[in-house]
């Protein structure tokens, strides 16, 4: 077996018994890199020289004997929106194109402190707002199961970088699905941790009361490795929960008896693609050979989830975003075109009468800077949210929009008092073609169907390949638990991993 | 409710950005059609019901008072568009210059 066919966990193994060292590691995942990720263009950023360097530094440490993390020596990549000391954290953003990061977040220090290797910096939506990571500004990645497909987003770089092979741990963040549809489009494991598993410290805010780090791996027991390292509570941000971290690994090949899954009915409704249909149905009779109690769930208010979701996170991300001023930090317009603009607009009102509405000089340095730095998908959600949060609209919009997320939150406390966890589709379609949604925003929203009610109610997700289409794109499977129950998400989600093989296709790169 | 390109005009002054009329035209019938859409929450009766602003219901999570080092002046201001060193630059605030 070659390097890149092992799991992180077999990784791992493999390094403790010294049979590898993290030097051929990294290099294994850098050559992998340089020849593939022109084409699928995962990575903003390869950390080339410094990982080399601290692997081979892990790598003396070990062979002295000294105490090593629980990643020493793998391979870690990081989505662009995590901060990261002495990195560019552009959040594939022109706004932040230039801006190094003064300290690391929370989960990125965490990965250096248990010796994980920081491989590179992952492509995504600009600011985390897309499902398809089209809407980055430097480019859009590619499905490495068929290019011409989207790999899915916000995180699409963290999840096509795991399915090319180029790193067999990769972190991710999730504020509406951003982990799990990546993740089942591109035939990996995406899991979104219960909100405040996971430190926020330093994970560049897009809707605060949603957004969550988690991994994305190609197994299910390399996304407990993960998060292993990741949970916990931290001083630093404070809604990040004070709650036991159990030992996500330990209890992983504990059998599963008396399970009682719950098939979400308003998952199975129109819209849902007959390939994806079957292969849940599929993967449900695995679940019930096992032992599993299968039973019908309703979630009633779940259909509400988009528009709730489409309300909440643009009204969040307005506010978060305004930090972005041209001042403190990132980019600012060009000086001599402010002043240009500036004059143009008083010559017009001068002949007009109206000289004392001129923009002030500041006002209009905002917002030429930010309507310069931002794109087009993040530009129309600080609107949606600008507007959802105006005088005369907030009742009606996104006071609205809290009370039908308290009953969708309330419809899973309700199913959690019947089953032990939901399963169902991650996505109602497997990858659309590049381009295909980029003229319709509402169409690109409505594919966050399964996924944006997770993180409304803030319980946990995981998403696992279950299959394939006839054009050879995976198909996602995706388990709910209640709030901090990941280690039973975790298992059951194993078990699925032990009779199927899905996860361990690989796909079919041309160089 | 339909949404005019003057409201989609003074959303952007409010939300500091700015817009080509061209744009603006496209804005308001793309913000029009998702306004449309979440319209559909107007169907549901939520008299009563507690507004859900966070996943983590938690409340007045205190740090202790602690002096801690913070990170220098000259770090920060790296990152800045305009600085003098001291001060983040800025064009006047008020009037012209």
């Amino acid at each position: 077996m070659s390097i890149l066919e092992y799991s992180a966990t077999e990784l791992k193994k493999k390094l403790e018994a010294k049979e590898l060292t993290s030097v051929e590691v990294v290099t294994a995942y850098l050559n992998q890199i340089k020849e593939y990720d022109g084409e699928i263009r995962a990575f903003s950023f390869v950390n080339e020289e410094e990982a080399l360097n601290q692997a081979a530094e892990v790598d003396s440490r070990r062979k002295r004997g000294e105490k090593v993390g629980l990643l020493a020596g793998i391979p870690v990549a990081v989505k662009e929106v995590l901060a990261t000391e002495g990195q560019k954290t552009t959040c594939s953003s022109k706004m932040l194109e230039n801006f190094v990061s003064p300290y690391n977040a929370t989960v990125v220090q965490k990965i250096k402190d248990e010796d994980g290797i920081l491989l590179g910096r992952t492509n995504m939506d600009e600011f985390a707002m897309g499902s398809s990571t089209e809407n980055s500004a430097f480019g859009a990645t590619s499905n490495p199961w068929n290019t011409d497909y989207v790999p899915g987003g916000s995180s699409g770089g963290a999840a096509a970088c795991v399915a090319a092979d180029m790193a067999p741990l990769s972190l991710g963040t999730d504020t509406g699905g951003s982990i799990r549809q990546p993740a089942g489009l591109c035939g990996i494991v995406g899991l979104k941790p219960t909100y405040g598993r996971v430190s926020r410290y330093g994970l560049v805010a897009f809707a605060s009361s949603l957004d969550q780090v988690g991994p994305m791996t190609r197994t299910v027991a390399d996304s407990a490795l993960l998060l292993q390292a990741i949970a916990g509570h931290d001083r630093l941000d404070s809604t990040s929960a004070n709650v036991e971290v159990p030992d996500y690994l330990n209890d992983l090949e504990k059998p599963l008896a008396g399970l009682r899954l719950g098939v979400v009915t308003e998952h199975f409704g129109e819209g849902l693609d007959e390939e994806v249909r079957q292969a849940v149905n599929d993967s449900i009779e695995v679940y019930r050979s096992l032992g599993a109690t299968i039973s019908e769930v309703s979630l009633p208010h779940n259909k509400y989830g988009i528009a709730a979701y489409y309300l909440i996170a643009p009204s969040e991300a307005s506010s978060n975003l305004a930090r972005y001023d041209g001042v403190h930090y990132g980019y600012r317009a060009d000086e001599r075109e402010i002043w240009q603009e500036l004059t143009e607009e008083r010559h017009r009102l001068v002949a007009d009468g109206d000289e004392r509405s001129a923009t002030s000089p500041l006002v209009k340095m905002y917002c030429k800077t930010r309507s310069e730095g931002f794109g087009a998908e993040v530009k129309r959600r600080i609107m949606l949210g600008t507007y959802a949060l105006s005088a005369g609209y907030y009742d009606a919009y996104y006071l609205k929009a809290l009370k039908v997320r308290r009953l969708i939150q309330k419809d899973y406390l309700e199913a959690f008092k019947e089953v032990d966890l939901l399963i169902g589709p991650v996505t109602p379609t497997p990858a659309f073609k590049t381009g295909e949604k980029t003229g319709d925003p509402l169409s690109m929203y409505l594919g966050d169907l399964f996924t944006v009610c997770t993180n409304l109610a803030g319980v946990a997700a995981i998403s696992i390949p279950c299959g394939f289409s006839k054009d050879g794109l995976p198909i996602g499977l995706q388990l709910q638990s209640p709030q901090f129950h990941e280690q039973q998400l975790l298992r059951v989600a194993h078990m699925y991993q032990t009779q199927t093989d899905w996860h361990i296709k690989r796909a079919p790169l041309a160089s | 409710m339909a949404l005019s390109l003057e409201e989609v005009r003074k959303v952007a002054l409010l939300a500091r950005l700015q817009f080509t009329e061209e744009e603006l035209v496209e804005l308001t019938s793309q913000m029009g059609d998702i306004l449309k859409y979440v319209d559909q929450l107007s169907e549901l009766d939520t008299e009563g019901i507690e507004p859900m602003a966070h996943a983590a219901e938690v409340q007045n999570v205190f740090a202790d008072d602690i002096q801690q080092p913070s990170l220098p002046r000259e770090v920060i201001m790296e990152n800045a568009p305009k600085h003098d060193g001291k001060y983040y630059r800025v064009p006047a605030v008020l009037g012209d210059e």
